[in-house]
Formats: structure tokens, sequence, C-alpha cells
């Protein structure tokens, strides 16, 4: 899904192609179990949190966060899709993909939020998240989770859990899916 | 990356929907799938975005109208772009100010995009070749009314999942509307078959070339379609003897509670209002459960949403490109 919007998207456009597996399946799968606890030690366990994946990288990551959770814990938190196309500051540069919808129907008041992104590179995603997550509530707070952080932080923004720290260039591209995480770059 | 730092010049500004004219089916579902996003964004809590944020909207209508300006002025603020409005009556025009110079001075309080509504055919066409501003033909005489158009094409789409094969009857004055030439061409991209239903005054002096057949009556169709579009008797369109009166009119046509219950049970009907309770339809029928007419209104918002949002977030042009200069020449 990622590889599919990435490919449509002016500043990237053309075909990725990898040059290093950086994580497996099982590697994933057991950065997923660390953050996993490290979310329940940090909020004594999982009864107010919700998990919401942001559209479209983040959605599987997510799931796979909140069914951890779910077999540490016996609680499933819910889980939620938030597209933050139409709160970006680039807006026009990137299309909107219909079928990344938002659906979140758990009531955000109290709760604590954990955001979570495959890839996070200048916080410009996350920044439109927290303003969207806004219109839909007012949670207790938000943390962060993503699978990859690969630096270039173009705003003040941190994540809460990380899967990997990935040193890049500006020019690579990260591919996160669903048997593993690639580096790369986008040949035209 | 560069470009993310940038604002919106390279996003934006140009491209027109000018009607459902040139537009193919591609086109239309992709404004349509688009619209879920947007419909969705009506269902949250604070039903607003910030994704126009910065750019104005002008609604310039020389012709009256309430509620397709409400839905567009709707749109654009969830959008979060800025409105202005401008009205025939209230207006210069009055003093007797062109066209074409309104225009130009809606243009000038910063308008990024005008909604045009006219009640000549092909305003919105000019005022395109005119400007470099985006336009949106709101209505223009008889000849079309796009969003109307993907409005109604979404609303059944909702209901039904696809217009493929569904057979649609569109009920009324014809030859007065541009809802119909408009509904007739989207219907028809889709997959839908269409029947017109009018008598034969009502119905345009020809139609060859138009995908459609043609009926007299609308009892012997009634049980055998699949929706039902009424059209508003317009009578400020009407000038001549057309129809004896409106009470034979609405003998032969108005769906009353004895007509819409003989229509299948999973068939709808929709109408573009404002409504003539007891001419086009009975306030029985109205509420009948196969009628849409509410989530039409609904969807009209949505659907502008998607229209304004591809024109201006992403410059965009919808449907045929003729407008401009070459209509410019012709008058």
């Amino acid at each position: 899904m990622a590889q599919r919007e990435r490919r449509q998207t002016p500043p990237f456009g053309g075909v990725f192609v990898s040059h290093a597996r950086i994580m497996t399946t099982a590697d994933m799968g057991r950065a997923i179990r660390r953050m996993a606890h490290e979310v329940i030690e940090r909020n004594h366990g999982v009864e107010d949190l919700v998990v919401v994946g942001l559209q479209t990288g983040g959605v599987p990551v997510a799931e796979r966060l909140a069914e951890t959770l779910a077999e540490i814990e016996g609680i499933h938190p819910p889980v939620g899709t938030l597209d933050v196309a139409l709160h970006r500051d680039d807006i026009g540069l990137r299309p909107v993909v219909p079928e990344a919808v938002t659906d979140l129907t758990t009531d955000l008041d109290g709760r604590i939020v954990v955001l979570v992104d495959d890839v996070l590179f200048t916080g410009r995603t996350i920044r439109a998240a927290l303003d969207a997550l806004c219109d839909f509530g007012r949670p207790r707070s938000i943390q962060l989770a993503v699978m990859v952080d690969r630096g270039h932080r173009e705003l003040p923004i941190r994540p809460d859990y990380v899967g990997k720290n990935l040193p890049t260039r500006r020019d690579e591209v990260v591919d996160v899916h669903a048997t593993g995480v690639d580096l790369g770059v986008m040949q035209k | 990356m560069s470009a993310a730092t940038g604002r919106r010049t390279d996003g934006g500004g140009g491209g027109h929907l000018l009607g459902i004219d040139g537009m193919d089916r591609s086109d239309i579902e992709e404004i349509l799938d688009l619209t879920d996003t947007f419909a969705e964004i009506g269902r949250r809590p604070i039903p607003k975005v910030p994704a126009l944020r910065g750019r104005t909207v002008a609604t310039v209508f020389f012709e009256g109208s309430t509620r397709t300006r409400m839905s567009f002025e709707a749109a654009a603020r969830r959008l979060s772009a800025d409105t202005v409005s401008f009205s025939a009556g209230t207006s210069s025009l009055s003093k007797g100010e062109s066209i074409r110079d309104t225009v130009e001075v809606v243009a000038s309080y910063g308008a990024d995009l005008l909604v045009v509504r006219h009640s000549m055919a092909g305003t919105a066409h000019r005022v395109a070749g005119w400007t470099d501003l985006s336009v949106v033909n709101a209505g223009d005489g008889c000849h079309e009314h796009p969003t109307q158009a993907l409005l109604d094409c979404y609303t059944v789409r909702e209901r039904r999942g696809s217009l493929d094969g569904m057979r649609i009857a569109i009920v009324g004055d014809i030859r007065n509307s541009r809802v119909a030439r408009s509904n007739v061409l989207a219907f028809t991209a889709l997959g839908a078959e269409v029947v017109l239903v009018a008598p034969a005054t009502l119905l345009p002096p020809s139609i060859l070339g138009w995908p459609v057949t043609v009926a007299h009556e609308l009892d012997p169709i009634l049980g055998d379609i699949d929706a039902l579009y009424l059209l508003r008797i317009q009578s400020e369109r009407i000038t001549e003897g057309l129809i004896p009166s409106l009470r034979e009119y609405a003998s032969d046509f108005c769906l009353t509670a004895s007509r819409v219950a003989r229509m299948r049970s999973d068939a709808l009907v929709l109408h573009p209002g404002p409504t003539n309770r007891g001419v086009e339809i009975s306030a029985e029928a109205a509420s009948d459960q196969r009628s849409v007419i509410l989530d039409q209104v609904v969807n009209g918002v949505s659907v502008r949403m998607a229209v304004l949002f591809l024109l201006l977030g992403s410059g965009r042009q919808l449907g045929a490109v003729d407008a401009g200069d070459s209509v410019e020449g012709d008058r």
C-alpha cells in the first residue's frame, strides 16, 4: 500500500528498488512484541488505550501491535484508522487515496491514544495526525509508536516507541511491508 | 521533499468542471470514489478539515438558488476555504454591470474558484474563457448541472452498489431541465439504462443521439424500474402553454402514495429539489422508504467537497477542456 502511494506521488515517483533488507518478518515480530511490553509498562496496562493506525502504512502495524497487546494482557484495545491527507501542509502534492479511510468510532475523551505509523521521517505526517485527532476528542495523552525511525526531522516531534532506529540518506526510501523492512531508492 | 516546504503554488487553479459531457466512466467514478472520503468527514464530531485553508470559493449566481449555493458554501467551509458570494438580485447587475465585469470584480476579491450559475446555456464556459480561475458550472440555463448529476449518481450508488444494468426513469420537464441532461449523460456513462417519461410537449425538440428511450405515460412502467427521477416543473422556464394545467400534469405524472406503492420495494425515488408537493410528488410518497431525497441533499455537500478539493487541492481538470477561447469568439 505504501509502495502504491509512493508510486503515484510526484516527489517520489518511479518504482521502489531495494538494496538492503533491514528487518525480516521475525525481526518485526520481535520489535512489535518489545514495543507492546513498553506500552503496557508505561501505561500500567491497556485499559484506557486506543490504538490508531495512520493510513496507509501504519494500519497493519497498528493491528499487529493491538493483537500483541491482547495476547499479553488479555484485553484487546480498540483499533482505529486515521487518514491525514486532508490535514497535510503539502496538500496537492500527494494523492488522496479513496481507500484510505478514517475509521475512528471510539470516543477519545480521556483515553490514551497510541498513534502508530510505519516510518517516521520529517514528522509532518504526525503533525497533521495530531491536528486531525483533536477533531475527534480530547485524549488524556497521545503517544507515538513507529516501526522505523529514519531521522531527518523537520518538526520538534519524537517517537515514544521505536521498532528500529535506522540512519538514512534523505533520498533513500524505507519500505515497511508485511514480510519485512527494506531500504532502497525510487528509480524513475 | 523540498516541495513539501513550499506553499501551495503548483497544486490547484485552472481546472474546471463545466459539464458531464466529455467525462467518461472513470472520470465520474474517480469523483464518486473520492466522495466517500469526504462523506466520512461529514460524520465526524467536528466536520471540518484544513485542506483548502487560505483558498477562497466565490459563488456567483446570476439566477436564484438557495440550496445549491448553500451546499457549495457548506462544502467550501468544511474544507476550511473562505467563501464570498454574489447574487444578481442584490448586486450591481441590476444597475447594468456586465457578466464579464462582475466576474472580474469577484476575481479581484481574491477568489480561487468561481461557482457560476446563469439562466443562459454556456455561461460557465464563457466565464472559464475569461479567467485563469477554476470554474464550476452550477447550472447554465437548460444545458448542464454537473454536480447535481454527480450527487445523484453517488446517492444511487450508495444504495445499490452500482448503476450497471439499472433502469432509471427521468420524469417531467425534460425539455427545460439541465438536471435531466447532465443525468442522462452520467447515468448512462455508469451503465444504467435511461427512460425519459413526459408529455410530448415537455420533451426536447429532438433527442437524436441521446442514449435513451421515451415513454409518454408513467403508470405502465412503474413496476419495471429501479429508480424514478422526478424533475421539478419549472414554472419560471415554462413560458408557453406546454401543459394544460399543473393539475392535469399531476394527475398523470405526480408520484402519489398509490403510485409509489406499485414500485418495486428496492426501487429509489429521487428529486433534485425544491419539490412542488402535489405536482411531482405527494407528501406521502416523499416520505416513503423508497425516497432518498434527503440523502441527495446530504450527499450534495460531500460530492461538492470532492469537486472543490480535486480542482483546488490537486489542480485537476474535470471533464471536457473545451472551455473558453474557442467559445468566446462564437457570439
